[in-house]
C-alpha cells in the first residue's frame, strides 16, 4: 500500500511507580484504518494521548514520525494543526450549545473580534453533509441523540482538517444500527484517502473494518495483523489480547436444575417520568425461574433498563401498571427500599454514575445497599463490615491492596466486581444485570460470568440485560428480546442464534 | 518508617499547623497567648461557631450544600425569644422550648423546600439570609437591642462552673478542682474507650492497632484535655459554653462514625443516585440535614444571646461564613462527601486562634479579614493538591 504516514517509534511512559507504555511500536500507512486493541488498562489511550499532546513531549521517550518529520508537541493544538484530530471516548459536547457552536469551539469562524455565524453555520452544512447527518447545524445538541452526537463529533474533526483520525471508543455508547452506519462512514472516508486509527473492545467491528490490527498487550505491542496476510478472526485477536488461546469465552455452568418460577411480571407498563404520555415498556410479561440465566437482548433504547428499574421498586418511570408476583404471590413495591426487601436486586449499566461512591472506600460500597444487616440500634458494627468487604474481595478475587482503598482507584472489571459484591451481600433471590460486562477487559468478563453461574448454582434467578448478543447467546438458559418497549420475541438459549434475534428486532 | 512518618503528617498537616500557629503567637504574643485568660476566650468567643459549624457540616457532607440563612436566622430567632422573655415575661424554659420550636418549624420549610423540591441550597438559604434578618430587625422597632435577658437563661450557657470541692490556694493563686476532676474523668474515659475497642477488636479476631499506638493516642488526647483542665482550673472554672459545645460535638461525631444515617450523609454527597438505588430515602436525609441545621443554629442563638446578655439587631452577621470557614479549613470537601467533626474542630479553632492571637498582637481588624481568606484559600488549594498527589499514585 502506500507510503508511511505516521511511525511511533519506541514510545516509552512512565507514571510514578507505573510503566504504562514500554517501548510501544506502531506504524500506520496512509489511508488505512488501524485498529488499536488491548485490554483495559494495556495502553491504548495512553499511546494515542502521547500522539495528541495531552502528555507533551519530554514527559515520554522515544520518537513521533509524522509524515516523515519527527514530531514535538507541545500541546493538542500543536497536533491538531498537523491533521491529528483525537475523538475521545466521553463525547465532549456542550448540550445547551448548538450543533454548529460546538464545531467550531476554540476554532471561532469570522474576524478575530467578532464571529460570523452565517459563515459557522454554512460551513458546520457542508461538514455536516459529508458525515451524512441531515440535522440543521443550529439544532441544540441536547435535542439530537447520542449516534447522532457522534457523527457531529466527526463532522468537527473533519473541519479542522482532519487526516488523521483517531477514535478512542466511538461506537461504545451506540446501538448497533448506528455503530454500522459509523463504521461504513469510516470506510467511506478510506476511499477518500483518509487515515483512522480506531480503538475498540467490540472484536467484529474491528475485524470489519480494519485493515490492520496492533495488539497492545500490558503496555507494549504484542503483534500487528495485516488483513491481506494473516487471516483475522475474533478469536485470533483475543489470543494476542490475553497472550493465550481463549478456547471458552463463557464457563460451563455447573449442573444446575432448574425450579420454581420465582419472579413473574404480566402485563407490565411504564410511562416516561417526564413525558408523561410515552409508554416506554408497553403490556410487557416475562418470567424468570430459580436457577436460572434469562438474557434480555434488544437495541438499546428498547426499554430493558427502564423496565428493569420500574420492577426494582418503582425506581424509573411514572404511572407504572401490571402485575408483579414473587414466588406465586402478587407484592406491590412501593420503593427501592421495598423492593430490596423483597430480595430483588437491580446491578446498574452506569456503575460509575449510579452504581458506586467512586469516592468511598471498598467496604463502604460493599455494605451500602444492605447497611442495616450491620447495624445494632443504628451503630454499625465497622469490624464485621471489614470483614464481610474482605470475604467477598476474596469470594469474587477483586485485585486491591485493600478493602479500605476507595473505589475510583480500581479498573473497571474490579470496579463491577464490588458492585457485584454489594448486590450479592443484599441477598437477593432475583439478580437484574443491566450489561454487567460493560466497559471490562476479556479477562474480567470471564471471572463475572463465573460469578453469575456460582449465583445460579446457588439457586438464585439471574436476568442479565446485555447488547452484546454473544454474550447473551453464550449465558442464558432462556432469552426475551425486546424492541420499543414491547417483548417481541422469546427463544431458548439452545435455539437462539444472533440472526434470529435480530431477524425478532427487525420483523417486530 | 518514613513513609509511616510522612502518612501521619499527611493526614494531620492542620492538626500541625494549629500547633505550630499557637507557637508562633506565643512567641509574637510574648507568652500572652497560653494564658489561662485566652484559653477562656478561646471556647467562649467561638462556641458559636463550633455549633454552626456541626450542622454546616453536615449539609456540606451531602454534597458541598451550604445554609447561608443561619447568621440571619441567629439573628431573628433571638428577637423572637427576647420579645417573650422579657417583654412577655416567659419563664426561661419556656422561652428555650419556644425558640427551638421556631428552629423546628423554619428547618422543616428549608428542609421541604430543599430536598422535596429540588430548589438549589445555596438560593433557598440566599432567600432566607436576606429574609430572616430583615424581619428579625423590623420586628425591634428601631431598638438596637432587647434586654436585660433573664439570669436563669443566662446562665445556663455562660459563665463557669464553680467549685464543689473548694480548690486549694497554693502561691496565692486560686485553683479550681472541679476542673481538674473534669479533666481526670474525661481522660479516663478516653483511655477506657480506646483499650475497650482494641480489647473488643482483638476478642473478635480481627486486627488491631498495635498498643503502642493506642498508648501514644491516649497520652496526646489526655495531655491536650488536661492541659485545658489546668488552665480552666486557673481562670476559675470550666466554661458552661465548653459543655455545651463539647456535648453537641460527641454526639454528631458519634453519629457522623460510627452510625448508618451519618453513613448516608457520606454517601450522598459521593454519588446520590447510587445511594439512592441502594434503597435510601436521600430525599429524607437532605431533609434532616437543614432541620438539624435549623435546630443546630437556635443552640448557637442561646449561646450568642446570652453572651452578650441581649439580642442584637447585628447578631449572627457573618455566622454563616465563619461555620463555612471553619469546615473548609477543617478539609470538610467543599463538594461533599467527605469531612470529619474532628476536622472540622481544627478548623474552628486554627481560625479562632488565629483571630484572638492578631487581636493581642494589635493587628487591624481589616488585616485580620485579609489573613483569614488567604488562610481559608491556602487551606483549600493545599486539600486539592494533596488529593491531587494521592490520586496520581
Amino acid at each position: 500500500m502506500g507510503k508511511t504516514l505516521l511511525e511511533m517509534i519506541n514510545i516509552t511512559k512512565e507514571f510514578p511507580g507505573v510503566k504504562a507504555l514500554d517501548n510501544v511500536n506502531l506504524k500506520v500507512e496512509e489511508g488505512e484504518i488501524h485498529a488499536l486493541v488491548g485490554e483495559n488498562g494495556a495502553g491504548k489511550s495512553t499511546l494515542m494521548n502521547v500522539l495528541s499532546g495531552i502528555y507533551p513531549f519530554g514527559s515520554y521517550t522515544g520518537d513521533i514520525v509524522y509524515n516523515g518529520e519527527v514530531c514535538k508537541f507541545q500541546k493538542i493544538k500543536d497536533s491538531e494543526e498537523k491533521g491529528i484530530v483525537i475523538i475521545h471516548q466521553e463525547l465532549a459536547l456542550i448540550p445547551y450549545m448548538s450543533i454548529g457552536e460546538n464545531m467550531f469551539l476554540g476554532n471561532e469562524q469570522g474576524s478575530k473580534a467578532k464571529i460570523d455565524w452565517d459563515k459557522t453555520y454554512a460551513e458546520a452544512d457542508k461538514y455536516l453533509k459529508m458525515v451524512g447527518l441531515s440535522e440543521s447545524s443550529r439544532t441544540l445538541i441536547k435535542d439530537i441523540g447520542v449516534g447522532k452526537q457522534q457523527l457531529v463529533e466527526i463532522a468537527k474533526a473533519l473541519a479542522k482538517h482532519a487526516k488523521l483520525l483517531i477514535l478512542d471508543e466511538p461506537t461504545s455508547s451506540l446501538n448497533e444500527t448506528d455503530s454500522k452506519a459509523l463504521l461504513d462512514l469510516l470506510l467511506k472516508f478510506k476511499q477518500e484517502g483518509m487515515t483512522s486509527i480506531i480503538i475498540s473492545h467490540k472484536l467484529n467491528e474491528v475485524s470489519y473494518v480494519a485493515d490492520k490490527i496492533t495488539v497492545i498487550r500490558d503496555g507494549s505491542t504484542i503483534e500487528t495483523l495485516d488483513k491481506t496476510v494473516d487471516e483475522i478472526t475474533e478469536d485470533r485477536i483475543i489470543k494476542g489480547m490475553v497472550g493465550r488461546e481463549m478456547t471458552d469465552r463463557f464457563p460451563k455452568r455447573h449442573d444446575v436444575k432448574i425450579g420454581d418460577v420465582a419472579m413473574e411480571v404480566k402485563d407490565w407498563t411504564v410511562y416516561h417520568p417526564q413525558f408523561a404520555e410515552r409508554k416506554v415498556v408497553d403490556g410487557v410479561s416475562m418470567n424468570v425461574r430459580k436457577g436460572e440465566v434469562v438474557g434480555i437482548a434488544g437495541l438499546m433504547g428498547a426499554g430493558r433498563t427502564e423496565l428493569a428499574m420500574s420492577i426494582f421498586g418503582k425506581s424509573y418511570g411514572t404511572n407504572i401498571s401490571g402485575q408483579l408476583i414473587l414466588n406465586g404471590q402478587e407484592v406491590h413495591l412501593k420503593n427501592i427500599k421495598d423492593a430490596i426487601k423483597h430480595k430483588i436486586a437491580y446491578v446498574t449499566e452506569d456503575r460509575k454514575g449510579n452504581g458506586l461512591v467512586l469516592t468511598n472506600p471498598i467496604k463502604i460500597n460493599t455494605t451500602l445497599a444492605n447497611l442495616s444487616e450491620l447495624c445494632n440500634k443504628r451503630v454499625i458494627d465497622q469490624d464485621k463490615e471489614y470483614q464481610v468487604a474482605e470475604d467477598y474481595r476474596e469470594k469474587l478475587k477483586t485485585k486491591c491492596p485493600s478493602v479500605e482503598q476507595n473505589v475510583g482507584n480500581l479498573s473497571g472489571g474490579n470496579q463491577q466486581k464490588v458492585l457485584l459484591a454489594k448486590w450479592m451481600f443484599a441477598d437477593p433471590d432475583v439478580l437484574i444485570l443491566d450489561e454487567p460486562t460493560r466497559g471490562i477487559d476479556v479477562g474480567a468478563k470471564y471471572e463475572i460470568y463465573c460469578i453469575i453461574n456460582d449465583l445460579v448454582a446457588a439457586g438464585k434467578s439471574v436476568i442479565m440485560i446485555s447488547s452484546e448478543l454473544p454474550e447473551v447467546l453464550g449465558m442464558s438458559d432462556r432469552i426475551y428480546v425486546m424492541n420499543e418497549g414491547k417483548m417481541v420475541g422469546e427463544m431458548s438459549g439452545a435455539e437462539a442464534s444472533q440472526e434470529s434475534i435480530m431477524s425478532c428486532i427487525l420483523k417486530s | 518508617m518514613k513513609d509511616k512518618i510522612l502518612k501521619i503528617v499527611k493526614e494531620n498537616t492542620m492538626l500541625i499547623v494549629l500547633v505550630l500557629v499557637v507557637i508562633f503567637f506565643n512567641f509574637t504574643t510574648n507568652g500572652t497567648m497560653l494564658l489561662p485568660s485566652q484559653f477562656n476566650a478561646l471556647i467562649t468567643q467561638n462556641a458559636y461557631v463550633y455549633v454552626l459549624a456541626t450542622g454546616m457540616l453536615m449539609c456540606m457532607l451531602t454534597g458541598g450544600n451550604i445554609d447561608l440563612s443561619c447568621g440571619s436566622f441567629v439573628c431573628l430567632v433571638g428577637v423572637l425569644g427576647a420579645k417573650l422573655m422579657v417583654e412577655k415575661g416567659a419563664s426561661t424554659p419556656v422561652g428555650i422550648i419556644a425558640m427551638l420550636l421556631i428552629g423546628v418549624v423554619y428547618g422543616c420549610v428549608l428542609g421541604f423546600v430543599i430536598a422535596y423540591m429540588n430548589i438549589p441550597p445555596w438560593i433557598a438559604t440566599l432567600a432566607g439570609f436576606l429574609a430572616l434578618r430583615g424581619w428579625g430587625v423590623a420586628l425591634m422597632h428601631g431598638a438596637s437591642n432587647i434586654s436585660p435577658l433573664p439570669e436563669s437563661f443566662c446562665g445556663l450557657f455562660t459563665g463557669k462552673m464553680n467549685d464543689l470541692f473548694g480548690g486549694p490556694r497554693i502561691g496565692g493563686v486560686q485553683y479550681n478542682m472541679t476542673s481538674i476532676v473534669i479533666g481526670l474523668i474525661a481522660s479516663i474515659i478516653v483511655v477506657f474507650l480506646l483499650v475497650r475497642e482494641r480489647a473488643t477488636k482483638l476478642k473478635k479476631g480481627y486486627t488491631a492497632d498495635s498498643m503502642a499506638k493506642v498508648l501514644v493516642k491516649s497520652v496526646l488526647i489526655c495531655f491536650v484535655i488536661m492541659l485545658f483542665a489546668y488552665k480552666f482550673s486557673l481562670a476559675g472554672g470550666v466554661p458552661y459554653a465548653l459543655i455545651w459545645v463539647a456535648v453537641i460535638v460527641l454526639i454528631y461525631s458519634f453519629i457522623t462514625s460510627k452510625t448508618d444515617v451519618g453513613r448516608y450523609f457520606y454517601t450522598i454527597g459521593g454519588n446520590a443516585e447510587a445511594t439512592r438505588l441502594s434503597g435510601i430515602d436521600t430525599k429524607r436525609i437532605m431533609f434532616i440535614a437543614y432541620l438539624n441545621m435549623a435546630v443546630l443554629t437556635v443552640v448557637s442563638a442561646f449561646l450568642t444571646m446570652s453572651r452578650f446578655q441581649a439580642a442584637n439587631s447585628t447578631a449572627g452577621t457573618n455566622y454563616e461564613m465563619d461555620a463555612i470557614s471553619a469546615c473548609v479549613v477543617g478539609g470538610v470537601s467543599a463538594y461533599g462527601g467527605s469531612g470529619t467533626v474532628f476536622g472540622m474542630i481544627v478548623g474552628a479553632t486554627l481560625i479562632g486562634v488565629i483571630n484572638l492571637g492578631m487581636s493581642l498582637m494589635g493587628i487591624d481588624a481589616n488585616w485580620q479579614k485579609v489573613v483569614k481568606g488567604v488562610v481559608l484559600l491556602g487551606a483549600v488549594v493545599f486539600e486539592i493538591l494533596n488529593n491531587k498527589k494521592k490520586v496520581g499514585k
